[in-house]
């Protein structure tokens, strides 16, 4: 859980880190507390897994990575967590989740996330995934992204 | 924008965690052996270019006591800006994608309770006319975000 204090640390971080080349002593001071405050604040939060980490996320359009496909698998329930575990470990896989299914729209339980350079790169990544999942795999499909509609991550709702 | 060898390597070393130091940047570009000011100046112009859509903290809402759901709506293509607008609306929506489906619109709702989830996807439901589906994880098989640049 988060206290007051955190929350404004969170608050002015959301938007991002300055690209200058002390961007914790511009947050504090714009928080008015001191830089090793800061830092030591931010270090508890990382402590306890609120601040995952503190990095880059790129954009896969920009980088030719232009195909993007959600592949989903309904996979016998006692064998996904040893399956999910397989899939989640291959190279080109970057999100890994079983989810509940919705039935009887979606009988989906295994997520997976591949990327390419365009539909075929992605479609031979699949390929792999449907040879690992054998027998186990009842139904299939994979979702392409057309459009990023929306992507800003977390933020807090300022509370008034 | 054209990407060179040094914007590649920037771009693999910054999807890994940065360090909390007082100069964080001085330290990785110690590490890519080039000087503050360049990787500063390459991440700016990447950021401005959204080659980089975003440089700083992620957080877990679940560690702070929110949580996360995946969300997916069957919009009519005819409504589809319409109802785009009423969903991006919510501050709670944190990304949302296009898919080629009958379940057509894809967003992840993080919100600072459990609870929240569901006072969201409900609200987007009335707004909107349409049933929300929900897909919490159960369970996380990795956590690799990195793509190769």
């Amino acid at each position: 859980m988060i206290d007051a204090k955190d929350r404004e640390i969170i608050e002015a971080l959301q938007g991002g880190l300055p690209l200058v080349p002390a961007p914790y002593a511009q947050i504090a001071a714009d928080l008015g507390i001191d830089e090793d405050a800061l830092l030591h604040r931010m270090s508890d939060l990382k402590s306890r897994g609120v601040i995952r980490r503190i990095a880059a996320a790129p954009n896969h359009y920009k980088l030719g990575m232009t195909s993007n496909g959600m592949t989903v698998w309904d996979v016998e329930d006692d064998r996904v967590t040893e399956l999910g575990t397989q899939i989640g470990a291959l190279p080109f896989v970057t999100h890994c989740y079983e989810r509940p299914r919705a039935l009887p729209d979606w009988p989906y339980n295994l997520f997976a996330m591949v990327h390419g350079a365009d539909r075929n790169e992605v479609e031979e990544k699949r390929a792999e995934i449907t040879a690992i999942l054998g027998d186990a795999c009842r139904a299939k499909d994979i979702l392409y992204s057309t459009r990023i509609l929306k992507k800003t991550g977390l933020r807090l709702k300022t509370k008034g | 924008m054209n990407l060179d060898a040094t914007d590649r390597a920037i771009l693999n070393r910054m999807q890994d965690d940065l360090p909390l130091t007082t100069h964080p940047y001085a330290a990785i570009a110690a590490e890519l052996g080039i000087s503050e000011s360049e990787l500063l100046n390459r991440l700016t112009r990447m950021k401005d270019e959204r080659v980089i859509t975003r440089f700083g903290p992620f957080f877990d809402a679940a560690a702070m006591g929110g949580a996360f759901c995946l969300c997916a709506m069957a919009v009519p293509p005819g409504n589809f800006e319409t109802v785009l607008t009423k969903v991006n609306a919510h501050a709670e929506v944190a990304h949302n994608y296009e898919r080629t489906h009958r379940l057509n619109m894809w967003f992840v709702l993080a919100t600072e309770t459990p609870e929240g989830i569901e006072a969201t996807a409900d609200a987007i439901e009335r707004e909107t006319g349409i049933e929300v589906l929900r897909f919490p994880k159960l369970q996380e098989f990795f956590i690799g975000f990195r793509v190769a640049a």
